[in-house]
C-alpha cells in the first residue's frame, strides 16, 4: 500500500469479512461495468518525497524571481516570518469550517478579531469572515447591492476601478441578469461625476462602485458622492486596496454602504496570483444581507465568552435555491494570515510601510519623468504609491524586456504606450535607481 | 491549555507603545503630503504588541483548534483526509510564491507548465477533455460550471433553457450556485433508497431544462446506479450533466466522471486531493469539460505551444472571467505534489479503501444507530440518530459527546432527508485502530444514551468550552471588537 494508507493486507482481510464481501471490487457491484475503468490511470508511478521536491525545483528553476514594481492590485509588501510558521500549526491548518464550536475557538476566535481589524481598517461597522479575493468580494458586493434595491437591476461600476475587478463583475452581472454599466474616465483619470448623476436620476440604480486608490494608483476626492447615491436609494460602494487604508481616507469616512477589496497588500506573497484574501464590510443596516460566514460573540453554557458563527439563515445552505450568493466557505487561513499581518504591524507600523510606499513611489516617479523618456498619464492628479507612465517615444516592450534581462520586472505595460509602476516598503533607493539607470539607456 | 490566563482577545494583550516590526528606511525624499481631505481620519485602532507575545498568542489558541492532524475527524461530505507536510513545503517555494501575477509569460514558464500538468492529470482522472484550474473553491467551481452551461446553450442561440434540476439530496451550494448564475431550480425526488428517482426525473425534462446537476455517489454515500439512463434521458432533451465532485473520492481508481456521461464536473482539491481545509479556505474547484465545450472554459486558460513553451490565452467564446488570473495557484501547487507522491498505484487504490473504510464503520455500528438505508456505501453514509431512542437523546447530543472523547463530530442534520441525520466519512487515511477505537465510542454514547442520558445531553464537559448560545449570538449581533467593548 502507498505511504499514506495505513491498511495491511490483514487489516483489509479483516475489513471485508466484516462487510460480508471477498475482495475490494466487491464494494463496486452497483457500478455498471462499461462506467469501470478499463485500464489504470495514464499517470506516472508514485514518487518519492525526495523525487517530487526535485520535480518541483526543476519546474521552479523555469521561474524568474524579479525585484517588482509591478502591482495593478497586488504589491509585493514583505511577509514577517512569524506569520507563515504560525498558519502551518495543524491545528489551524487542517481544521475544517468551525461547525463545532467547543472545539475551534482557535478558527472562531481569530475571525472575530480579523472582522475587527478590517470594520475598522475600511471604517466600516462590521465584515464578514473574508471571501476568496478582492475581484469576487467586488462582485459579491454587487449583488448585495441588487438583492437590498429588490426590483433594480442596475448597477455602475467606474471604469477606473481595476479590469480584473471589472472582468468579474461583468461574468457574475450576465449571468445574473445584472446590466452594469461603466462609468467613463475623465482626462485627469478619475471618475466621471456628471455620468453618475445623470445615471442616478433615473431612480433605478441599484450601486455605485468606485476605487480608492484607483487603478491608477489616483485618490479620487468623493465628497458628496454618498449623499447623492442616497437621494436616489442607491448602495455607495468603494474597492479598495486594504493597506493603503491605514493613511487614506477610508470607505466608512467617504459614507459607503459597502467596502469590498483584496487584502493580499496586508504582507501576502504574491503567490503568482493566490490565496490572497477578499474583505467585505458593510453598514451595520446592511449586517443581514452580508453574504459568506459570519463570527459572533456570545457566552457558554459555563457563562463564559465564547465565539460561533452566527446569523446562518442568510446563508446559502439554509436558503438554497433563494439564495442571493452561493459562498459557503471563507478564505480561513488568509484570515488568520490578515490579523496576525495587523498585530505585527500595529497602526503604527503599517502607516510606515504606507510612507516608505508613497516617498519612494513620489521619488521614482519623478526620476522616470527626469528621463524624457515618460510622462506622468495624469499629473494633474493625486498618487500614493502607484502611478501610471506614457512613454515617449520608447517601446514598452523592450523595455520590459531590458529589464527583465537585469532582474527587474518594471511595472505592468496596462496599454501599448502605458506603464503601472507601484513602489512598496520593500524596494530600496537602490533598487529605483538601477530601474531609472536601464529606462536611460533606452 | 489555560483559559484563564490565556483566553484574551489579541485586543486585549495590547500596550500602548510595544511593537512588533521594524521597517527599513528607503532613504527617498519626504514626498509633499496628501492633500488632508484625502487622508484618513478616524483612528485605526489595531494593537500594539511585542513579537513574542503575538506567537503566544496564536499558538495558545491553536490549541483550542481541532484538525486532521490532531485527531479523527470523520466529518461526512468534506473528506478530511491527511494533508502530507512535503505538499506545504512546496506551495511554499519562493521560485513560485515569489512570482507577480502579471509577470511576463517567459519569465514564469515552469508556473505555466506547472497548471498545464496539472490540468491534465485532472482531464485523465476526470475523463474530461480539458480543466480550468481558476475556482477558487468548489462552490465557485459550481458556478462557473454553470455558466459555462449557459454559455454553451447560449452558443446555440437555445435561450429558453433557464431550469436546472437538482435531487432533493443535494448540497444547499447546488440550489445556491443554480440562482446566482441565474437559473431556477427544479428538484427531483429520492426514491427509498436515496437514489434518484427516474420515474420522476423523465416528466421534468423538456426544452426549458439547461443542465441536470448530480453528485455520484450522492449525498447518502450512495452509487447512483442509473446514472447511465438519466445521462441518456437528460441529454435527449438537449440538456448537460453537471457531476459535482464534492464526492468524487470513493470513485479513484474505479470509474470516471466522463464515462458515467457528464459533460461538466468541478473537484474540490480540499478534499479528493488533500489539500487542507485551513478552517475553512483557501480551496479551490477547478471545473472540468468534455470535449466540445473548451472554448467556453473562463479566461485565462493555459496553453502548451507547438514548441512546447506556455501561454495564457482567451477565447471569444469563453464564459468570461471568474478570477483575475490563475486562481489559488498555490493550492494548485500543493494538489500536483499530492498526485505526483500517490502517483497511478497510489490514486488507483485510494478509492476503495475510502469505500472500504466507510462500510466497515457502517457494519460495526448498525447494531446501535439507525441505518436508513441498508445497501453498500461509498465514502460515507447516513445514520438516522440512535437506533434507541426513547431516552430522547439527539444526533447534536451524540456529537457534542464525541467531542468528549476526543474526536470531531460527524456532520450533522444533512441530508435533510432524515430528521436525524449523523454522516459519517472516515477517509482512507484511517487506520483500521483509529476506527475501532471510534467504533468503541459511538458504542460506549449509545449506552451511555441509555443508562446516564443526562450526562450525553448536556455534553460536551471535557472541551475547552462548554455548547454556546446560538441564539444569543443572533438576536443580538456583536461581530467586532468595538461592539464587544460597547465603543461603536
Amino acid at each position: 500500500m502507498h505511504r499514506y494508507f495505513p491498511h495491511t493486507p490483514h487489516d483489509i482481510k479483516l475489513m471485508l469479512d466484516k462487510c460480508g464481501v471477498k475482495e475490494l471490487d466487491d464494494l463496486y457491484a452497483d457500478v455498471p461495468p462499461e462506467l469501470r475503468l478499463k485500464k489504470p490511470y495514464n499517470l506516472p508511478p508514485e514518487m518519492s518525497e525526495q523525487q517530487v521536491r526535485k520535480f518541483f525545483n526543476t519546474l521552479g528553476a523555469d521561474n524568474e524571481q524579479l525585484i517588482c514594481f509591478a502591482g495593478a492590485g497586488y504589491y509585493d509588501h514583505y511577509t514577517p516570518a512569524i506569520i507563515p510558521q504560525m498558519i502551518e500549526r495543524g491545528e489551524f491548518l487542517t481544521a475544517y469550517t468551525p461547525y463545532q464550536p467547543e472545539i475551534s475557538q482557535g478558527t472562531l476566535q481569530y475571525i472575530f478579531e480579523y472582522q475587527s481589524m478590517m470594520a475598522n481598517l475600511t471604517g466600516m461597522d462590521v465584515s464578514n469572515a473574508s471571501m476568496y479575493d478582492g475581484t469576487t468580494a467586488t462582485a459579491e458586493a454587487m449583488l448585495m447591492a441588487i438583492a437590498h434595491a429588490r426590483k433594480r437591476n442596475k448597477v455602475l461600476i467606474s471604469s477606473t476601478v481595476a479590469p480584473a475587478v471589472r472582468k468579474v463583475c461583468a461574468t457574475y452581472a450576465q449571468y445574473h441578469g445584472v446590466e452594469l454599466i461603466e462609468i467613463p474616465t475623465t482626462e485627469t483619470g478619475i471618475s466621471d461625476r456628471t455620468f453618475v448623476e445623470t445615471q442616478l436620476a433615473n431612480n433605478d440604480v441599484a450601486g455605485v462602485i468606485v476605487a480608492t486608490p484607483n487603478f491608477y494608483g489616483i485618490l479620487e476626492d468623493y465628497s458628496g458622492w454618498a449623499d447623492m447615491c442616497h437621494q436616489h436609494k442607491t448602495l455607495f460602494i468603494i474597492h479598495a486596496i486594504a493597506s493603503d487604508l491605514a493613511c487614506i481616507k477610508t470607505p466608512g469616512e467617504w459614507g459607503a454602504d459597502i467596502a469590498a477589496g483584496d487584502a493580499q497588500s496586508l504582507g501576502m506573497p504574491l503567490n503568482y496570483g493566490g490565496p490572497y484574501l477578499g474583505f467585505l464590510c458593510c453598514t451595520k443596516a446592511l449586517i443581514r444581507k452580508l453574504p459568506g460566514r459570519i463570527v459572533g460573540a456570545t457566552t457558554d453554557s459555563n457563562g463564559k465568552r465564547v465565539f460561533v458563527l452566527t446569523l446562518q439563515a442568510r446563508e446559502q445552505h439554509i436558503r438554497r435555491d433563494k439564495a442571493t450568493s452561493n459562498i459557503c466557505s471563507n478564505q480561513g487561513l488568509m484570515s488568520l494570515f490578515t490579523a496576525m499581518y495587523l498585530s505585527v504591524t500595529g497602526a503604527e507600523g503599517l502607516r510606515e510601510i504606507c510612507r516608505e510606499g508613497y516617498n519612494g513611489a513620489h521619488y521614482l516617479a519623478k526620476q522616470l519623468v527626469e528621463t524624457g523618456r515618460f510622462t506622468l498619464t495624469y499629473p494633474h492628479s493625486e498618487f500614493f504609491n502607484e502611478f501610471c507612465l506614457t512613454a515617449q517615444g520608447i517601446n514598452l516592450d523592450e523595455l520590459m524586456e531590458l529589464c527583465v534581462a537585469n532582474g527587474i520586472l518594471p511595472g505592468v505595460k496596462i496599454e501599448s504606450d502605458k506603464l503601472l509602476v507601484a513602489v512598496t516598503e520593500t524596494r530600496s533607493r537602490q533598487e529605483m535607481n538601477r530601474l531609472i539607470e536601464l529606462v536611460n539607456t533606452l | 491549555m489555560n483559559r484563564d490566563l490565556y483566553g484574551k482577545l489579541v485586543f486585549e494583550l495590547s500596550h500602548t507603545g510595544r511593537r512588533a516590526i521594524k521597517i527599513d528606511s528607503n532613504n527617498c525624499p519626504e514626498a509633499t503630503p496628501i492633500s488632508a481631505s484625502l487622508m484618513r481620519n478616524k483612528p485605526l485602532n489595531l494593537p500594539e504588541l511585542d513579537e513574542p507575545s503575538i506567537v503566544r498568542h496564536y499558538h495558545n489558541i491553536s490549541t483550542n483548534n481541532f484538525g486532521v492532524d490532531t485527531g479523527f475527524y470523520p466529518l461526512g461530505s468534506c473528506t478530511m483526509k491527511y494533508n502530507p507536510r512535503i505538499n506545504e513545503e512546496i506551495a511554499g517555494h519562493p521560485e513560485f510564491s515569489g512570482l507577480h501575477p502579471y509577470q511576463p509569460e517567459n519569465t514564469v514558464q515552469g508556473a505555466l507548465e506547472m497548471y498545464y500538468t496539472l490540468q491534465c492529470a485532472l482531464s485523465e482522472i476526470g475523463g474530461m477533455s480539458e480543466f480550468t484550474l481558476n475556482p477558487f473553491a468548489g462552490a465557485h467551481g459550481e458556478l462557473t460550471g454553470l455558466m459555462i452551461i449557459r454559455a454553451y446553450h447560449d452558443s446555440r442561440n437555445d435561450k429558453k433553457r433557464t431550469k436546472v434540476i437538482v435531487p432533493d439530496s443535494a448540497h444547499g451550494t447546488n440550489p445556491a450556485s443554480a440562482a446566482v448564475a441565474g437559473l431556477k431550480v427544479v428538484e427531483v425526488k429520492s426514491r427509498p433508497d436515496g437514489t434518484v428517482d427516474v420515474d420522476d426525473l423523465r416528466p421534468l425534462l423538456d426544452d426549458t431544462v439547461a443542465a441536470v446537476m448530480m453528485t455520484n455517489p450522492n449525498t447518502l454515500g450512495i452509487f447512483e446506479r442509473n446514472i447511465p439512463e438519466i445521462a441518456r434521458l437528460a441529454h435527449e432533451a438537449g440538456a448537460l450533466m453537471y457531476y459535482d465532485g464534492a464526492n468524487l473520492n470513493p470513485m479513484l481508481g474505479i470509474s470516471r466522471p466522463g464515462d458515467m456521461g457528464f459533460d461538466v464536473m468541478h473537484i474540490n482539491l480540499h478534499k479528493t486531493f488533500s489539500t487542507p481545509h485551513g478552517g475553512g479556505g483557501p480551496g479551490a474547484g477547478p471545473v472540468g469539460v468534455r470535449k466540445g465545450l473548451e472554448k467556453f472554459l473562463p479566461d485565462p486558460r493555459v496553453i502548451r505551444n507547438d514548441d512546447g513553451s506556455f501561454s495564457l490565452t482567451g477565447c471569444k467564446d469563453s464564459l468570461g472571467a471568474v478570477s483575475a488570473t490563475l486562481g489559488n495557484y498555490t493550492v494548485l501547487l500543493r494538489a500536483l505534489s499530492y498526485i505526483l507522491s500517490l502517483g497511478q498505484n497510489g490514486l488507483m487504490e485510494a478509492g476503495a479503501l475510502a469505500t472500504l473504510n466507510a462500510n466497515y464503520v457502517k457494519e460495526c455500528l448498525r447494531s446501535s444507530y439507525m441505518l436508513p438505508i441498508d445497501t453498500v456505501c461509498k465514502h460515507e453514509f447516513v445514520f438516522d440518530g440512535l437506533k434507541d431512542k426513547t431516552s430522547g437523546v439527539t444526533t447534536l447530543d451524540v456529537a457534542k459527546r464525541l467531542l468528549d472523547y476526543g474526536y470531531h463530530a460527524p456532520t450533522i442534520y444533512f441530508p435533510l432527508l432524515f430528521h436525524e441525520s449523523l454522516m459519517i466519512e472516515p477517509t482512507e487515511t484511517e487506520s483500521l485502530d483509529t476506527l475501532n477505537e471510534f467504533i468503541d465510542v459511538m458504542q460506549r454514547i449509545a449506552e451511555e444514551a441509555i443508562t446516564d442520558p443526562d450526562t450525553v445531553k448536556s455534553a460536551p464537559h471535557n472541551t475547552p468550552v462548554g455548547r454556546p448560545d446560538d441564539t444569543a449570538a443572533a438576536l443580538n449581533p456583536i461581530v467586532t471588537y468595538a461592539q464587544l467593548i460597547g465603543n461603536e
